[in-house]
């Protein structure tokens, strides 16, 4: 390991780091603003000018000068100030200098570094340069003239995102930051170069002249809207969430976060459940708690326990669900399902998390996707595996719906008669998986959430054996969820118990009237219209489609607004924390079915969150292991009943709208119309 | 003064047949095998020896350049390339032309033998895009020799394949960088690329490569033949051999010449160029290698000599040798603004320093020629030059900023003379 001199300390570094990286661990600061972690080095900027002898008598880019044994280093010498100094007033005379109308004021790399390492006047007396904005979107705003051409959205998008949309046309003063063609920037992604640019010259559309950062509180907590689990940053005035940044976790999404995830925020506040209601004469009215609790309580206890059910939607807490399950069986009802698409999994642990894990999967040298596309289902699971193939040279096999996933694939086949080739050895793919180090495949709901979906299951099963995926040392056995309740809900058994119904079974005796009482508990991606002649709970924070059938409505609370735990589909235990007040009359939702389980003689015990959590643990100790990707136990699971020919298709067809809040979100709405329905026909009133 | 004999490049002016029979008859491809049976250390060895320094601009010595590629012993199985630089576009700069053009089978013999020094089975001559005769003559010659088997397939007999590729740029200044050259020629943005890794270790298609200009490739064969003693006799110690000068503007006779290095430059231009117009005393100013090194004043021209190190003493360099006379009718002031507006135009815009800088110096320069300025903005530019030059990842803002220091230096009177007399303020109370 070499050892080197920063500012006249010696330091012992590990060899083939940068300088800019050594002088960080000896926690000297560098000031950069092109360098990036997790980009490509551009040295362009030009603002991390170190000495270093022996050399060249001028400053050298540390990002991009490997560290070499006996190296001395000054980072504060006469030359080092002088060049910073002189960047510095490079990169402002032609910056507009527009902080107090800058959206980026308060969190601009620029404004910082240049009150630690600029000059206080300026000495230039010409005119500025003035660049015309770029569209770029209905995400990302541009003020194209407080670009400093660091690139590192250009970066971005070519080396993370995969979309090389993004470049710099022009040269010398003229080069400027574009689309080329003047296109939104086409990627579920697209929003992490507005974290990424250092001054404010791409800023958050939605977010334009909203706040100011020092106005916001700021919460930690968990996304919920695909089944990542990202870590968020929830940042709130009052009672509103204004916007939703990533946060750092190196195992789920490094420091990025997808489009949805950070812009369906706005959602939070439109179409909300903000007190109870009753259908009176086929119509909602508002209503008490006490008259809400009071018609169930009614209904339930005239129903025999058999015909009384209940399904878990993708947004669910586990302790809500847990309570419900509770509850449910409190009352002898066996009809349980957090389901709601149907997916067939429920065996060992192992057959429905994705074992290999989140980060582990750009360590892969050979993948198989099954009925899934990852970029729509899980946009920061889509980023490893563009790592995997672009670092690893990963090969990328598709069996499923046939999609731009941002890396080169190979596809196989449409549905299970390839899946059965490949499990049988007959498909040349077969050996390409046996041959790998690191072999792996993810099964999306694509391929379960379908009638024969045990049976595909059970040939993947078949496929994972026969392919040697599931070693010793490595299992690369993976299910991709898209929901994130799904994996806490089958931790906790949510799942039909003996001689109970499945959601589709709970949904075809509804319409058929074996199935009188119907308590949603936030699921809406659910064929509402067998539900007609039952009698609906609906439990939930939005008036989206299951509020639409309900005959009770029990207003909750969304993730921003209450404690819950979370398992991501690898499995991670994780907890999303409150950011804000809930609005109106809206309640804990595991509390509304403690208070509920008094009326309806199905007493719950507990008082508090923890106790609920207790319980959790002590019924599954997975719970426990907060922020832990445990691993899970391997068992059989599958049938080798048969499989019908249709091909898989992905369960998101519009991946900005997949769950109430996305639905209930302008901004949402506003990129399904740029990305989804590009090319559909446009009525007179459309812009 | 270099006799005829001693000239290496025969037929500078065109007089002579360019191609491979015109070629032939100068004693170029004569007996090639027989060099490259010399054997890559030899080869390099030999040229090490002459003292040949690359007549691109910064003077590195040849024979060192090539010893930094991978001996065979140590090859990982990559191919190696020599990859010549024919993107001249210096301002004042016409000597590659003239070897394209007239000369071509002494660059396409250089590629063979300095590719085979340093293990390369390939050339590409990237060629700037304007030169269109000399790109059609440059391709001819390649297919001449290609027909002659003296490359291809066991190029010369010798055993070794050598293939040689033309390539014709866009026509961006930037792109006679050597790394930008690289990026372009991969069909990429012409943008210098951070270094290291050098070319020597990952240069074009991440490959080894050794990038030469036209000229230190082009001589190489001649100096074999004749040995590196013959080259090495002449000029100066550490500035040997000989060299075009390009000599243009306000002489009676501008032209190229091949001549021994060291000369004095009042020499080379009295007898090559027909002197300055209106005689020595009518000189102004010399810049000495090329629009991007800083100007001479007269006092210093009356004595210097043309070579890297006596011109590196006095704070310039022999760049190309493409000396630039300008004589007492030039505006100095508004010559080397036309420089500035040159570099600001070319910088490819990847640093700060260059791309926010040379427009900043352009347009104070631009105040300058009408003296519309303040005494203190002289300092002020001085200071910019100073945080441009050497903060970059390559050399043109420092080539951009090195006129305007030059002229800084020595003609500062004039700059604050304008800046007075716009002002209406004489020269006494000036001096107060």
């Amino acid at each position: 390991m070499p050892n080197v001199t920063i500012d006249g300390t010696e330091i012992e570094v590990p060899a083939g780091i940068t300088v800019l990286q050594a002088c960080e661990m000896a926690g000297v600061e560098i000031p950069r603003f092109c360098y990036h972690e997790r980009l490509s080095v551009a040295g362009n900027c030009r603002m991390c000018l170190v000495e270093v002898a022996p050399g060249p008598p001028k400053p050298a880019a540390s990002c991009a000068l490997p560290v070499a044994d006996g190296m001395a280093i000054k980072t504060d010498s006469e030359m080092v100030k002088k060049a910073r100094n002189g960047v510095m007033e490079f990169l402002l005379i032609n910056h507009p200098l527009d902080c107090p109308i800058c959206d980026q004021g308060g969190e601009c790399d620029l404004q910082d570094q240049a009150m630690a390492y600029g000059r206080d006047g300026s000495r230039f007396e010409e005119n500025k340069r003035a660049v015309k904005d770029k569209h770029m979107g209905p995400l990302v705003k541009t003020i194209m003239t407080r670009c400093i051409h660091c690139t590192r959205c250009v970066r971005f998008a070519t080396e993370v995102a995969g979309v090389p949309e993004l470049g710099m046309l022009g040269r010398g003063e003229h080069a400027e930051i574009t689309t080329y063609l003047e296109k939104s920037l086409d990627s579920e992604l697209s929003a992490n170069v507005i974290d990424l640019c250092p001054v404010g010259a791409l800023t958050s559309k939605p977010y334009a002249f909203v706040s100011r950062p020092w106005e916001l509180a700021k919460t930690e907590s968990i996304d919920v809207l695909d089944a990542v689990g990202a870590a968020i940053r929830v940042d709130a005035r009052q009672t509103e969430v204004l916007r939703v940044l990533p946060r750092l976790n190196e195992d789920v999404n490094e420091e990025w976060l997808a489009d949805k995830s950070r812009y369906a925020c706005d959602g939070l506040m439109r179409q909300r459940l903000d007190r109870p209601y009753l259908r009176e004469n086929g119509k909602l009215r508002e209503a008490s708690w006490d008259e809400a609790f009071g018609a169930i309580a009614a209904k339930v206890k005239g129903t025999s326990a058999d015909r009384v059910a209940a399904i878990a939607g993708d947004l669910c807490d586990t302790e809500s669900m847990f309570a419900l399950q509770q509850m449910m069986g409190a009352l002898g009802s066996a009809n349980i399902d957090c389901r709601q698409d149907g997916a067939k999994i429920a065996g060992p642990r192992g057959s429905y998390v994705m074992n290999t894990g989140i980060a582990a999967l750009e360590n892969a040298d050979a993948i198989l996707l099954v009925g899934t596309n990852p970029r729509w289902e899980a946009p920061l699971v889509n980023t490893r595996l563009r790592k995997a193939w672009l670092h690893g040279g990963a090969r990328v096999g598709v069996v499923g719906p046939q999609t731009d996933l941002s890396y080169a694939t190979e596809y196989l086949g449409a549905g299970p008669e390839t899946l059965s080739a490949i499990a049988d050895g007959s498909h040349e793919f077969a050996s390409v998986l046996k041959d790998a180090e690191r072999p792996v495949v993810i099964v999306g709901m694509g391929a379960l959430a379908r009638d024969d979906g045990d049976a595909v299951l059970g040939t993947v099963r078949k496929l994972v054996e026969s392919c040697n995926v599931v070693r010793d040392d490595w299992n690369g056995f993976n299910v991709l969820h898209t929901a994130a309740a799904r994996v806490g809900g089958l931790d906790l058994g949510f799942v039909p118990g003996e001689g109970g119904r499945s959601t589709n079974a709970i949904l075809d005796g509804a319409a058929a009237g074996e199935v009188d009482v119907v308590y949603l508990l936030g699921a809406d991606e659910i064929d509402t219209a067998k539900l007609e002649k039952a009698f609906v709970v609906y439990q939930g924070h939005h008036g989206d489609a299951g509020a639409h059938c309900a005959d009770v409505i029990l207003p909750g609370l969304a993730y921003t607004e209450k404690n819950g735990t979370y398992v991501n589909t690898e499995g991670r235990v994780q907890l999303a924390r409150q950011a804000v007040q809930p609005p109106g009359d809206a309640r804990e939702d595991w509390s509304i079915i403690r208070a509920l389980s008094d009326v309806l003689d199905a007493g719950l015990d507990y008082v508090t969150l923890g106790d609920v959590r207790t319980a959790m643990s002590a019924a599954n100790p997975v719970f426990d292991q907060v922020d832990v990707a445990s691993i899970a136990e391997w068992g059989a699971f599958g049938s080798d009943g048969a499989m019908n020919a249709a091909p898989f298709e992905s369960p998101v067809t519009n991946y900005y709208m997949t769950d109430p809040i996305s639905r209930a979100s302008e901004t949402m709405a506003e990129c399904t119309r740029e990305f989804v329905n590009a090319n559909g026909e446009r009525t007179g009133t459309d812009g | 003064m270099l006799r005829d004999e001693d000239r290496i490049f025969q037929n500078l002016y065109g007089q002579d047949d360019w191609g491979l029979e015109g070629a032939r008859r100068r004693g170029i491809w004569d007996n090639t095998k027989a060099l490259l049976e010399m054997g890559r250390e030899k080869l390099v060895e030999e040229v090490k020896a002459s003292g040949l320094r690359g007549r691109g601009g910064a003077g590195f010595p040849t024979g060192v350049k090539w010893s930094f590629m991978p001996p065979e012993e140590r090859r990982d199985g990559r191919p190696h390339y020599l990859v010549v630089n024919a993107d001249e576009s210096e301002p004042g700069t016409c000597k590659d032309r003239e070897i394209l053009r007239y000369d071509p089978h002494t660059l396409v013999e250089g590629c063979l033998v300095g590719g085979f020094a340093m293990g390369a089975n390939a050339a590409y001559i990237y060629v700037r895009g304007e030169f269109f005769s000399e790109a059609s003559n440059m391709q001819a010659a390649i297919d001449q020799a290609y027909e002659a088997g003296l490359i291809g397939k066991n190029a010369c007999g010798s055993g070794w394949d050598f293939d040689v590729y033309l390539h014709r740029g866009a026509g961006a200044y930037i792109c006679g960088e050597e790394t930008a050259l690289l990026e372009s020629l991969e069909g990429k943005k012409g943008q210098p690329r951070l270094k290291p890794p050098f070319p020597a270790a990952c240069g074009l298609y991440g490959c080894p490569t050794t990038v030469n200009n036209v000229e230190t490739v082009a001589v190489v064969p001649t100096i074999l033949r004749r040995g590196a003693g013959w080259f090495a006799g002449f000029g100066r110690e550490n500035n040997t051999g000989t060299k075009i000068f390009s000599i243009s503007g306000h002489v009676n006779n501008p032209c190229n010449v091949e001549e021994e290095m060291s000369i004095p430059l009042k020499e080379l231009i009295e007898k090559h160029a027909g002197g300055v117009r209106g005689g020595w005393d009518n000189l102004l100013a010399v810049i000495p290698g090329g629009s991007s090194t800083p100007c001479l004043s007269k006092n210093i021209c009356d004595s210097i000599l043309m070579d890297f190190d006596s011109l590196r003493e006095h704070n310039t360099g022999l760049g190309t040798a493409a000396v630039i006379v300008m004589d007492k009718s030039t505006d100095i002031v508004e010559a080397i603004a036309r420089l500035s507006h040159f570099y600001r135009h070319e910088s490819c815009g990847q640093c700060t320093p260059c791309r926010e800088g040379m427009g900043w110096v352009y347009r104070v320069m631009n105040r300058m020629v009408t003296g519309d300025a303040e005494i203190e903005e002289i300092d002020m530019l001085w200071d910019v030059t100073k945080q441009i030059e050497g903060h970059t990842i390559c050399a043109l803002a420092d080539g951009g900023v090195w006129p305007v220091q030059g002229l800084i230096r020595h003609f500062r009177p004039e700059m604050e003379r304008r800046i007075n007399e716009r002002k209406g303020v004489t020269p006494a109370q000036a001096a107060e």
